[in-house]
Parts: C-alpha cells; structure tokens; sequence
C-alpha cells in the first residue's frame, strides 16, 4: 500500500491505496465522487475526464499514486454555490441526451475554456475529439461551449 | 477493467530509477505518463512486478537549448512541446505533429520520451524522431549512452533501451534557414492512430532541394525512413517530387489489419510523402 494525499474538491483527503488502484476508482470507491462515471474503460470516450493541476486528464489512465500531492476536480466540485457557466450552458442548450458523457464534456469544456475563452467552432470541436457522445448530441454541445464562452465561461 | 498488483516506486532521480531497474528490470516496466502503459496494464497484456515511475524525475522535464540542438527531457509532456517557443522556432516539424497526437486530455500525461521508448510503428513521434535525425541519450548502471535514431528503433514496440536503462533525454539539431516541415497523417475520425504518417523535412537552396528527411508512421514494425525517396530528390526541384514520392513504399512492409491492407497502406504513402514534401518544400 502507498499512502497518497490529494485535494479533491477542495477537499484534502488521505489514504491508503494500492499502486494498481486507477484515478477514476479512487474518486468514486474511495472518495465517494460517482459524478465522475467509468465509460469504455480503454481512455477512448472521455466520460471519466477530471482536471489534475488544472489540466484534463482521462482519469481511467491515471493512477492513484500518480496524483499524490495534486489538486483534482470532478463534476461535483465545479459549481459554487451556484453552477458553472459551463453548466448552465449544457442546461440551456440542451446539450445532452443521455447524459453519460456529461461530466466529461464539462471537464473538457471547461479546460479548453481555460486556455483558449472564446474558440472558433473549430477548435470547439478539436478541443473535444476526446470526448465522445453516443447519442450524436455534437451540435448542442457545440453549442453550449459557445454559449458559455459567450458568459464568460473560463471562471 | 483492473491492472494486476505491482509494487511501485516512486523514482527521485535518473540514478536512483538505473540502480532499481539494475536490480529487478526483467520484472520492471518504467511508468512516464502512462497513456500507452496504463492501458496495457488495464488490459493484462502488461504484467509487471514493479513499475517504475520516472514521472516526477526533475532532470527528466523541460527544452532547452545546446548549441546547435535542442534537448527535449523524456517526461516533457506533449503538451509542454506544442508550448514550447523553442520547439517551434527550431524543430516546427515536432510541434506540428505532437498537435496530431490523440487529444488534449491525453496530451496533458502523455510524454515525448515515453511515447517514443514505447516505439508503436503507428505512434506519429518515432517517425518523426527519424526525420529529425534525433539522439537519444539513454542512461543504465555504466553510465550514460547516446544511440541515433536509426539504431533506436529495433522492432515492433522494442527499441535500444536495455531493461535495466531508462531514456532519460532526446537530442534534435536545430532546423535553420532554407528547411521546412510538414507532417501528413491519414485516419480515419479524430483522435485514432495513423494508418500511415509521412514526416518531411526539406531544405532548398537556390531553388532546388539538396537534403530531405522522411520518417514513415505505420509501414512496417518501427518507423522507417524513405531513403529511396530521398535520394531521388536530392538535387531535384519541386517538379520532380511526384517523381520521387513514388519510391515512398520501397522497401517496406505494412501490416493488413481493420485500418487497411498493406497495398492500400503502400498507396497511402505514396500519396502522403507527395503532399509532404511537396508542403515541405513550399512547392
């Protein structure tokens, strides 16, 4: 076992964990963050993203250990007292179906958001290619992205 | 899906990760960023004793310059390399192709040094490695050695570093007037591997082409240059590229798998080393 401390939420939490143990199921089994779903498991769909330092990271294809002494960011840990911008805007637009890869298009919207407040479509979309939705909902996500750059999405 | 338990060690320093590689490497794998190891660990088709992670080796990280090179550090994320000014100004074929490498979330972990000790044929860094004329300084128990890129790459995911070695750094001469860049990637949605990659650099002099480098991605089980390409164009101008973009698929060996048959992999290149050089040359 290896001892990690990690900020999760603002939150400063502790364990014990074993070296094979992934991000993604230290967030949820650990430290009760299930916002944060497991999709296709092999780092293609980008349901898992959380940010690690600030950056986008496929929280299927991280360990444990590896984020010791790293601030994370889950779905759960983006409103503030009231939802992110890029929330709202996912809410305004319509800018999901089922909604599994929701977390993950928040995650990744709102790091692409951070470096880059007012993208083309263009890079929209390239800022998302590893983020998929199966219900072919692009165009509302599209959407919302620009929506929420439009607010001032990048807080 | 679950990796099988390994022990982990948590390097401070290149010495320290030789003398543990030094005493379990055939048992070792070493951890870099992870986004090609970590799903092979997932998958079991890794199953190390103990991994290794290099990941936070200070010495590892960062560009800079050296006289007439550039040393990128194994752990530079991809990331970091597409920020570099350094990059870009002196080796523009490197930041234009790590912009192709899978998406953002995995540029962020993924490094150059592991993606390259990794050595995947349909990897876009390993080909462009070659087209650089890189050197890899790799460091094991006697010390530090440097290996060019045409002894690097040895077979399909092997490459020089010993078991008991880490890559602990990659040189790249620097590019300078008269040379262009261009790397061409075909597949087939965003974020999958090449079927083919063609990285080209060109350098003009008086309006015709006297030196060009091309790296081959995912034509046989390591990148591969196009020699005979670049000898035909050597001496030529920019009409006789088409000429000697034929010569692209001589001499290799593509797979046949779900992303296409080797002859359609042979056509592709042919295509891609014209669009290339033809970009590189600024023709």
């Amino acid at each position: 076992m290896v001892h990690i401390s990690v900020t999760v939420d603002g939150a400063q939490t502790q364990h014990d964990v074993e070296p094979r143990l992934l991000l993604v199921h230290y967030l949820r089994e650990r430290v009760g963050k299930v916002g944060t779903p497991v999709g296709c498991d092999t780092s293609n769909c980008g349901a898992c993203t959380v940010l690690l330092d600030g950056k986008s990271v496929k929280s299927c294809s991280v360990l444990a250990v590896q984020a010791d002494g790293s601030e994370i960011t889950t779905i759960e840990g983006l409103a503030n007292g009231e939802w992110h911008p890029v929330q709202s805007a996912f809410k305004e637009c319509h800018a999901l179906q089922c909604g599994y890869c929701t977390p993950g298009m928040i995650m990744a919207s709102v790091d692409l958001l951070n470096s880059n407040p007012s993208p083309s479509e263009e890079e929209i979309r390239a800022g998302l290619e590893g983020n998929l939705c199966r219900c072919t909902g692009y165009q509302n996500i599209v959407k919302a992205v620009q929506t929420a750059a439009a607010q001032g999405g990048a807080r | 899906m679950i990796p099988a338990a390994f022990d982990y060690v948590r390097a401070g320093s290149v010495d320290e990760a030789v003398r543990v590689l030094g005493e379990r490497g055939e048992d070792a794998k070493v951890l870099a960023g992870g986004q090609s190891l970590i799903p092979l660990l997932r998958l079991r088709l890794s199953y190390p004793e103990v991994v290794v992670d290099v990941g936070r080796v200070e010495e590892m990280h960062g560009v800079r310059e050296d006289g007439e090179h550039l040393v990128i550090g194994a752990m530079t994320t991809h990331a970091e390399v597409i920020d570099s000014d350094l990059v870009r100004t002196h080796c523009g074929l490197l930041s234009e192709a790590t912009e192709t490498v899978a998406d953002p979330a995995v540029r962020h972990r993924g490094t150059f040094g592991g993606s390259l000790a990794h050595a995947d044929p349909a990897g876009d860094l390993p080909a462009v490695a070659l087209a650089l004329d890189a050197e890899f300084v790799i460091a094991g128990s006697g010390g530090r050695r440097t290996v060019p890129a045409q002894g690097f790459f040895v077979d399909y995911l092997q490459t020089a570093v010993g078991a008991d070695e880490v890559l602990v750094e990659v040189r790249l001469p620097k590019l300078g007037a008269g040379w262009g860049h261009r790397y061409e990637k075909f597949h087939r949605v965003a974020q999958s591997w090449a079927i083919v990659g063609v990285a080209a650099v060109v350098h003009r002099s008086n309006g015709s082409i006297d030196q060009a480098r091309i790296g081959l991605t995912n034509m046989g089980p390591t990148p591969l240059r196009a020699s005979a390409v670049e000898q035909a164009l050597s001496g030529a101008d920019v009409s006789g590229i088409g000429a000697a973009a034929e010569h692209a698929a001589d001499d290799t060996s593509p797979a046949s798998d779900l992303g296409g048959a080797a002859d359609y992999r042979q056509h592709l290149a042919r295509v891609l080393t014209r669009r290339a050089v033809s970009a590189a040359a600024g023709g």
